[in-house]
This record gives C-alpha cells, sequence and structure tokens, in this order.
C-alpha cells in the first residue's frame, strides 16, 4: 500500500510511480525536469536570435524562421518554463509551509503537471510538423488568422491544453491555502511565499478563463470556419487583444508575485531578521493583484482606444508603482541591520532589487500614454519586459533553486559554482538587455530579423549578443553545478541553511511522504523560528500520533491529458481543404480522419472523467504503528 | 476501513453531510472557486457577443430583432430555473439522509434539463434553415459560441447527474456520495445562472 522511500524499486516502478503519482514533492520535481527542459529549449532560440541579430544584415535565420524564433521563444518561456518553475517550488513547497500533507486535490495536482507537459510537447512538435507559429508570442489576430500552415493551430491547442492544466493547478493552491492550513496558522501567519502563491492562485482563477475563450475564438476561426476575427464577415480583431491582455496582464504579476515570495523568504532567512513590515507586504501583494486587472489596455495604447480609455489605463497603471514601491523598501529595510549571509540566493536577491526597479521605473515611463506611442514595439520594450522578467522572475528562480535545492533533492547546490553562475549570468544579463533600451531610442523596431549595416545599431547589437553568451554560460554552470550536486549525493540534515524560520525547514530530509507524523501547531510568523528561539527547536505538535488518510495513485490523470493531446490532432488538421476554411488552410490535402482523431481523443479523456466520477476512490489510512515506527528511526538516526 | 468513516448511521448524519469530511470540504471550497473562474469564462464570452452582435457581412443576413423569439426562450428559461428548484428538493433530502427522495429529485432535474436541451436544439435547427449559423457571420459565430457554450454545460451537467443517480444506486447514501451530490448542485445552479444573463442580454435586449 504505501511506499517508505528507503525501498529499493527498479526502474520501471520508479518511472510508474511518477507516471502516477499524487504526492506534490514528486510532481514538483516533475515540474522541475520538464520546465528546466523548456526553459533551455527557450534559452537557445533566445541564443539563436541574438546570433542573428549580432551583425547587420545577417543571414543566419532567414526572415520566417525568425519569426517562429521570437514565438517559440517567448511562449516557451511565458508557459512551459517560468510558471512550471515557479509551480515547482509551490509545489515543493507551499504544503509544507501551511503544516499540510498534500494539496487539497492530489488528483488535479497531477492533471495539471501532465496537462503542462503534453501541451508543451505539442507546442513543440510544431518545429518538426511544418513549421512553429509564427505571429509572435501574443499571436494578434491580425496576423495568425492570415500565418499560413498549421503553426498558429498549434500555438492555439497547446495553449489551450497547458492553460487548462495551468486552471486546475491555480483552484488547487488557492484551496489548499485556505483550507489546509495547520492549527495556529491563520492567514496573516502565513509565510510570505505562501501569501503570493495564494495570491498567484487566484490571478490564474480570473486570468486564465479570457486566454481560454480568446485562444478557442482564434481555434474556431482558423479550424473550423468561424468568423470571430474575419473582417469581411463582420468580425473584429481587437477582441483578441483584449482578452489576451485581460490574461496577459494579470499573467506577468502570476509570474512576478511568487517570486516576491521567495525573495522575501531569502531576505528574512538570510539577513536573520523577520521580515520588515509583514502586514504591508501582504497588503501591497493583494493590491498588486487587484491592480492587476485593470491595467491591461495599457498594451493597447496605440490601437486607439481614445485619450478617456488611455488615461485611465495610464493612470491605473502609475498606481502599481505605489504597493510595489512598498514591496521593495521593506526589503531593503529587512536587510538592513541584518547579519548578512551572502548565500547564492542572497546575492540574487540583492541583485534582483536594483535591476527589478529599473525595470519598473521603464514600465512607469511606458504608463505615460503619449510616451508610450514613441516607445511601442521598439526594443524598449523589448529591454524594459526583460528587466522585470529576467531580473526579477529568473533571478527569482535562480534563488529559489539553490535556497529549495535541498528540500527537493536533500543535497546542498556547490556554493562556489553557484557564485559563478551568479556572476555570469547577472553581468550578461545587464549586458544583453541594458543596451536594448537606448537601441529602442534610437528607433530600432522589435520583431524584425535584421538590420541595415550604417542605422547605429551595429555596436549595440552586439555587445547585447556577447551578454547573451554570458547568460548562457552562466546556465552551463549551472547544469554542471547540478550534474555534480546529483552524482555525489551528499545528504544534508534538517535545516541545511542553519537559519530556518518557516515549517518547511523543520522537516527531516528527506521528508516523509505524509509530510507531517503530526500536524504541527503554529504560534506565530516565522513558525520554526519562534520554536527556535522560544522553544526547544522543535515544533509542537498539535495533535497526538495517530491514523491519517491519505489519497490513492492514479493514472487517470495521464489517460486524461493524453485524451486531449490526441483529441488535438483532430482538430489540427480539421480544416485542411475544405472549402469554409481560411485561405492559409483550405489549399491543402483534406484529411479524413481528422475527425475520428478529434472524437476518439475527447472520447478518452470524457470517459476517463466517468470512470474517475464512478470509481469511489477512498485513499488510504497510514496507521499509528507506521508512525510510531518512523518516529523511531528518526529519533536513531539523530543521536 | 477507510469505508466506514463515510457510511454515517443515520442517528449521526451530520447537518451539513456534504462537507462533513475533508475531501467534502475541499470540494465544497475548490468548486466555489472554480465557479469564479467560469463566470469570468461567460463574462468573455458575453463581452465577445455584444462586441459582434449583429455584425454581419451583407444586408441578407437576419439580425437578432428578427431571429429571437421570447416565447420559446421564456419556456426554456422556465424549465431551467425549475430544475434549479428540483435540485435543491434533492438536497433537502440528502440533509435529511432520504436517499430514495433525493435519487428521485435528481432524476426529474435531468429530465427538465433534458427538456430544455431539447428546445435549444429545436431552436438551433430553426435558425440554421433561416440562414444564420456559426460559419455564416461573426454574429453567427458569437451567438452559438455562447449558447452553445452554456448548452455544452448542460449536457455535461446531464451526463454528470445520470452517471452520479446511477453509481449511487447500488452504494446508497453516505457523506461520500453527499459531497458528490452537492458538487453538482452547485454547478447546476450556475448553470441556470449565466441562463438567466443569457435570457436578458442575449434575447430580450435582442428583440427589445
Amino acid at each position: 500500500m504505501a511506499q517508505t522511500s528507503t525501498q529499493k524499486k527498479g526502474v520501471g516502478s520508479v518511472i510508474w510511480e511518477y507516471l502516477t503519482t499524487v504526492d506534490h514533492k514528486k510532481i514538483a520535481i516533475l515540474y522541475l525536469i520538464a520546465g528546466g527542459f523548456f526553459f533551455a529549449l527557450g534559452g537557445i532560440e533566445a541564443m539563436l536570435i541574438r546570433i542573428q541579430l549580432a551583425v547587420p544584415n545577417n543571414d543566419f535565420l532567414s526572415a520566417g524562421l525568425y519569426n517562429e524564433m521570437i514565438t517559440m521563444h517567448g511562449t516557451t518561456m511565458i508557459f512551459l518554463a517560468a510558471m512550471p518553475l515557479l509551480f515547482a517550488f509551490m509545489n515543493a513547497v507551499v504544503p509544507l509551509q501551511i503544516g499540510a500533507r498534500d494539496l487539497a486535490f492530489p488528483f488535479l495536482n497531477s492533471m495539471g503537471v501532465w496537462l503542462f507537459i503534453l501541451g508543451g510537447i505539442f507546442l513543440n512538435l510544431s518545429w518538426f510538423m511544418g513549421g512553429a507559429p509564427d505571429a509572435g508570442w501574443t499571436s494578434y489576430a491580425s496576423l495568425s488568422i492570415d500565418s499560413p500552415g498549421h503553426g498558429v493551430n498549434f500555438y492555439a491547442l497547446g495553449l489551450q491544453i497547458t492553460g487548462a492544466g495551468t486552471l486546475m493547478t491555480g483552484i488547487n493552491f488557492a484551496t489548499t491555502i485556505i483550507t489546509m492550513r495547520a492549527p495556529g496558522m491563520t492567514y496573516m501567519r502565513m509565510p510570505l511565499f505562501t501569501w503570493t502563491t495564494f495570491v498567484a492562485a487566484i490571478l490564474i482563477v480570473f486570468a486564465f478563463p479570457p486566454l481560454t475563450i480568446g485562444v478557442f475564438l482564434l481555434m474556431f476561426d482558423r479550424m473550423f470556419g468561424s468568423n470571430f476575427f474575419i473582417v469581411e464577415a463582420g468580425g473584429n480583431t481587437i477582441i483578441w487583444e483584449h482578452l489576451f491582455w485581460i490574461f496577459g496582464h494579470p499573467e506577468v504579476y502570476i509570474l512576478i508575485l511568487p517570486a516576491f515570495g521567495i525573495f522575501s523568504e531569502i531576505f528574512s532567512v538570510f539577513a536573520r531578521k523577520r521580515l520588515f513590515g509583514y502586514s504591508a507586504m501582504v497588503f501591497a501583494t493583494v493590491l498588486i493583484g487587484f491592480f492587476g486587472f485593470m491595467v491591461w489596455a495599457h498594451h493597447m495604447f496605440t490601437v486607439g482606444l481614445g485619450p478617456t480609455a488611455n488615461a485611465i489605463f495610464a493612470v491605473a497603471t502609475m498606481a502599481i508603482a505605489v504597493p510595489t514601491g512598498i514591496k521593495i523598501f521593506n526589503w531593503i529595510a529587512t536587510i538592513w541591520g541584518g547579519s548578512i549571509e551572502f548565500t547564492t540566493p542572497m546575492l540574487y536577491a540583492i541583485a534582483f532589487i536594483p535591476s527589478f526597479v529599473m525595470g519598473g521605473v521603464t514600465g512607469i515611463m511606458q504608463a505615460a500614454a503619449p510616451a508610450d506611442y514613441q516607445y511601442h514595439d521598439s526594443y524598449f520594450i523589448v529591454a524594459h519586459f526583460h528587466y522585470v522578467i529576467v531580473g526579477g522572475v529568473v533571478f527569482g528562480l535562480l534563488a529559489g533553486l539553490h535556497y529549495y535545492w535541498p528540500i527537493m533533492f536533500n543535497t546542498m547546490l556547490n556554493e562556489v559554482l553557484g557564485k559563478i553562475t551568479f556572476v555570469l549570468f547577472v553581468f550578461g544579463f545587464h549586458l544583453t538587455f541594458l543596451i536594448q533600451h537606448f537601441l529602442g531610442l534610437w528607433g530600432m523596431p522589435r520583431r524584425v530579423f535584421t538590420f541595415l549595416d550604417g542605422q547605429g545599431y551595429n555596436a549595440a547589437n552586439m555587445i547585447s549578443t556577447i551578454g547573451a553568451f554570458f547568460m548562457a554560460a552562466g546556465v552551463i554552470i549551472l547544469l554542471i553545478n547540478i550534474v555534480m550536486t546529483l552524482v555525489k549525493n551528499e545528504r544534508v540534515g534538517t535545516d541545511p541553511w542553519g537559519d530556518g524560520r518557516t515549517l518547511e525547514w523543520s522537516l527531516p530530509l528527506p521528508a516523509p511522504y505524509y509530510n507531517f507524523a503530526q500536524v504541527p501547531l503554529v504560534r506565530g510568523l516565522d513558525a520554526y523560528w519562534i520554536e527556535k528561539k522560544q522553544g526547544d527547536g522543535k515544533i509542537i505538535p498539535a495533535e497526538s500520533v495517530g491514523d491519517f488518510h491519505m489519497p490513492n495513485n492514479s493514472i487517470i490523470p495521464l489517460i486524461m491529458s493524453l485524451g486531449l493531446f490526441i483529441a488535438s490532432f483532430g482538430a489540427l488538421y480539421f480544416a485542411d481543404g475544405k472549402d469554409w476554411a481560411i485561405d492559409a488552410v483550405s489549399g491543402l490535402d483534406a484529411k479524413p480522419w481528422a475527425l475520428p482523431v478529434l472524437v476518439i481523443g475527447l472520447g478518452i479523456t470524457f470517459v476517463s472523467m466517468g470512470v474517475r466520477s464512478w470509481k469511489d476512490d477512498l485513499g488510504y489510512y497510514v496507521t499509528k504503528e507506521e508512525i510510531e515506527k518512523d518516529l523511531e528511526e528518526l529519533e536513531r538516526g539523530a543521536k | 476501513m477507510a469505508n466506514m468513516e463515510y457510511n454515517v448511521p443515520s442517528e449521526r448524519w451530520p447537518v451539513h453531510p456534504e462537507t462533513a469530511t475533508a475531501e467534502g470540504k475541499n470540494k465544497f471550497v475548490g468548486f466555489w472557486i472554480f465557479l469564479a473562474g467560469e463566470t469570468v469564462l461567460f463574462a468573455s464570452l458575453f463581452a465577445t457577443y455584444l462586441a459582434l452582435k449583429d455584425s454581419v457581412p451583407s444586408d441578407d443576413h437576419l439580425l437578432a430583432a428578427e431571429l429571437f423569439h421570447l416565447p420559446l426562450a421564456f419556456v426554456m428559461t422556465m424549465l431551467l430555473l425549475t430544475s434549479s428548484l428540483t435540485s435543491v428538493y434533492a438536497i433537502y433530502h440528502m440533509r435529511n439522509n432520504n436517499f430514495q427522495k433525493m435519487q428521485l429529485w435528481l432524476g426529474i432535474t435531468a429530465l427538465l434539463g433534458a427538456g430544455f436541451l431539447a428546445l435549444e436544439i429545436y431552436e438551433f435547427v430553426e435558425y440554421v434553415g433561416l440562414g444564420h449559423t456559426f460559419r455564416s457571420s461573426a454574429f453567427g459565430s458569437a451567438f452559438y459560441f455562447l449558447i452553445g457554450t452554456h448548452g455544452f454545460h448542460v449536457i455535461v451537467g446531464l451526463i454528470w447527474v445520470t452517471l452520479l443517480i446511477l453509481r449511487n444506486a447500488n452504494r446508497g447514501m453516505s457523506v461520500y456520495t453527499a459531497a458528490k451530490v452537492n458538487t453538482f448542485a452547485l454547478y447546476w445552479h450556475f448553470i441556470d445562472v449565466v441562463w438567466v444573463f443569457i435570457f436578458t442580454i442575449v434575447y430580450l435586449l435582442g428583440v427589445l
């Protein structure tokens, strides 16, 4: 029934375990591996873009291939790298931080990861099946409807699948944080990473449905003959822009808020101080999430919505600077006077503050609608969003990777290599993107595959490309670090950083599959720190040792996700050669098998749902005897 | 062993059997959050519909005012509203641990829902005959996508409740099945509320 982690298992059973797992700690590892793979893929795409732009009139990539490259770079990094990697840390840490034995819906959690993985694979199959999407990661309808071949179909279907997974994950984390907190863990005692995860999860619930609808409109227009964006039949392409950005703006907060949470934890631990202004931080997080839904049209200032709309959205956008500023000052005040340890995660956290502030400042510049007409579609925008997304989210991911590595893998990444990665990556990042602000102000447009000699862009582009190579070198060193650490496999014990403040650090490593033998009692913010300073360093249990309930593993999530994956191939080719189809695919050979594939795929998914509903899934009990045995073993190991 | 926890004897039947277990509580909270997402989903659909209403390529396409007739929409509304009421009766009997009556009222709910769906299909067939199709204009696309998404939710709800009635027939009442039935009831109410908005925004505003 229950598997303990000490049992030796064959390769086959390990794979089966991961295919069927509902354990948040294993799902975290799946997210980390898949997200890391897509991060590498997106990084390679970025390198190819920078190589193409290194010198004027370059023909390293053709114009068409360049369009595919920028589209896939953006889409991959946002949907398949940044978000899943954040989900990896959320899965690994949040249940432990709140003293829970798993998420509220372990089955859904498994579905979320498989939908993401299969959606990501589907999207990337486009490279081998007739060409990748090429209408930009925003895929504005005026471009995407005319894009020939199946590229944009891959985009629409791939995003639909991963989007469904993300929505489930959002619902899951929001519910978990509401219902599964340990006794004493009130809302205002939740660690900041849990808080930011909570707000991000709620943002997902409200932001992803508009994307779902927008992508459905695109799917229907491209694959089923509807007319939402076909202007000759009464359609309107601006609808896509609204729906996309109603999703797209909250999306950047979905990415940055958990990164803020990771940094908040790191600042507090490595400055050995309680987070300064905790309640202000919580309030600012909620406020950023709230404002995030009122600013989407600042991406559309040049569309022509009129001065009133532009003014309202400009003011709302500038207002977001206030809660963000509160956060920045609170982080600085947390470090102030602390006894600082310059570990790798702390270095990223410190580098994050100035980098992110620079991205924030250019954001405020763009919020001024009249000025935005000058910046729009130039490299200034590219520089801005890379400063917030790399300087904020990716620094947060790298910091989180080093910081939470012991929790996920029970070893420590090498600090020396970690610091080398840090120097290369941060230096390379500023070298790549600082100059792009100026390129933009000098007039270089984004999304154009080359530039001419004599426009004054040569030196700046070369500098930017050199910077990209520094970043790539940093990532390669990180990979070497990861491989070395995994091979050496030097296990660490409880609280490996020495200054853990929150519940996740109080657990033995590796944590038992049920996390907490006894549900912990939380006596305040930084629960573990309180017990270290005021107690005996051990978490007080809130219950006596007894039986408790755990969920069963299941293969159904993977089968359900596979059904949608198969159905997508049917939808992909459905419009080929049909007389009602858009010009982009109506000239292709008809595929009579497309409809059966679509129906069979959806059938697999819906039948699996029915089976899931029909069967009783009551889970199993971990018995008191087993817990007592584990606790004894732990006691022996400690002596 | 695990089963014992769920089969609560009638003298200890809780006031809220649907949230008596930890899973039941999670389901309840989680499903409300899911419905929040669904609300935004339908809001996006309504926005798309309003943007594309009566947006047709040429004069020979029928517009909303010429297409819709309120009597049919009214009958559909009544069927669906009544089915919401009958699902409340089912929940009432669930709380009173009366399994047979709960099953009965769930069955009546399903029949009313099926009646609604039949009328919707009739309506769609009629419109298609008049040249108003998913592919005829942007208005047609938006109309069928909005109403069709609602209709799809009704179909899912009907299959769901049918499966619940059948699967529970052999199992009887327990707090495990109570949570499942309650989740369906929440969903069914939500579909009903969405239809109220469709009736107002699509049909009433359409013919006025």
